[in-house]
């Protein structure tokens, strides 16, 4: 049997691979794949402890993480498709007007 | 000892995939290994028998939300080239900073996390795993969390209706 740390080294690993594309890219979507995969990283953890402490809720709770990140996909593409139409870019830095 | 290659083989799978999306220069490539990373991931969660989880891992999430970044990504184009210059002063110096940090509680957490673990009261933790069958998911699902439960299909709702508001076509008024 695998030790837990093993899982949640890895789970470290990703979340930081997550968060550094989230800090150097500077393309909407992709910033948004860096937020999949830290949730992914997140949900890896609960798995992990939810199966060292022999405990179902772990699951439960990635169910739950599951659907609210399929909700957040759909409203982040929404918004990106929106701001797409009307600036015709998908950069973050040339989104630095608060105004449409 | 099965379960020791399938760990290394999907942890090599799931690093690889998501250096793809932070390093490739076209979204598609990043896509793709996102898609690597939520497939090995599911492998992870199947080898620690969360097989409910894992197939709606690729359901949802392989099937579901990555058809819908595709689409995305074919909408608004995928061939201007992203501006990598450095508008921050000493950016890269803070994001490696932060990086190892990271990597050394990692490596803190592989090496001695020699975790004592507070198995669940009346639980020896040395009986049989708990195995994420649909019935066993089910049943705190509907009976501890079915408030939760009801709240994220209200949510789904919500996010569902609030995707057509935003994507709707509008004139552009000035």
């Amino acid at each position: 049997m695998v030790p837990v740390g093993w899982y949640m080294a890895l789970a470290a690993a990703l979340f930081l691979i997550g968060a550094l594309g989230m800090l150097l890219r500077r393309n909407a979507l992709v910033m948004f794949m860096c937020i999949e995969l830290m949730l992914n990283a997140v949900n890896l953890t609960l798995i992990s402890a939810g199966r060292a402490l022999n405990d179902l809720n772990g699951q439960v709770a990635v169910f739950f993480i599951l659907v609210v990140a399929a909700a957040e996909v759909v409203v982040g593409l929404a918004i990106i498709v929106a701001i797409f139409r009307r600036r015709a870019t998908a950069s973050v830095d040339e989104l630095s007007e608060l105004r449409g | 000892m099965v379960e020791t290659i399938l760990f290394v083989l999907a942890a090599l799978a799931a690093l690889a995939g998501a250096v793809t999306v932070v390093l490739a220069r076209n979204p598609i490539y990043s896509a793709v290994g996102l898609l690597g990373t939520l497939f090995s991931v599911a492998i992870l969660y199947v080898v620690q028998l969360a097989h409910l989880v894992a197939a709606v891992q690729v359901i949802v999430y392989a099937g579901a939300v990555m058809t819908l970044f595709l689409f995305v990504i074919m909408l608004i184009g995928v061939d201007k080239e992203e501006n990598r210059e450095e508008t921050l002063p000493r950016q890269r110096f803070w994001v490696g900073s932060v990086a190892g940090v990271i990597v050394l509680f990692a490596a803190g957490v592989a090496l001695f996390g020699d975790f004592a673990w507070v198995p669940a009261a009346g639980d020896p933790v040395d009986q049989e795993m708990t195995n994420g069958t649909v019935q066993a998911i089910a049943e705190p699902l509907f009976t501890d969390w079915v408030l939760a439960f009801e709240a994220t299909a209200l949510l789904l709702t919500i996010a569902a209706a609030g995707a057509i508001v935003l994507a709707q076509f509008r004139r552009k008024r000035v």
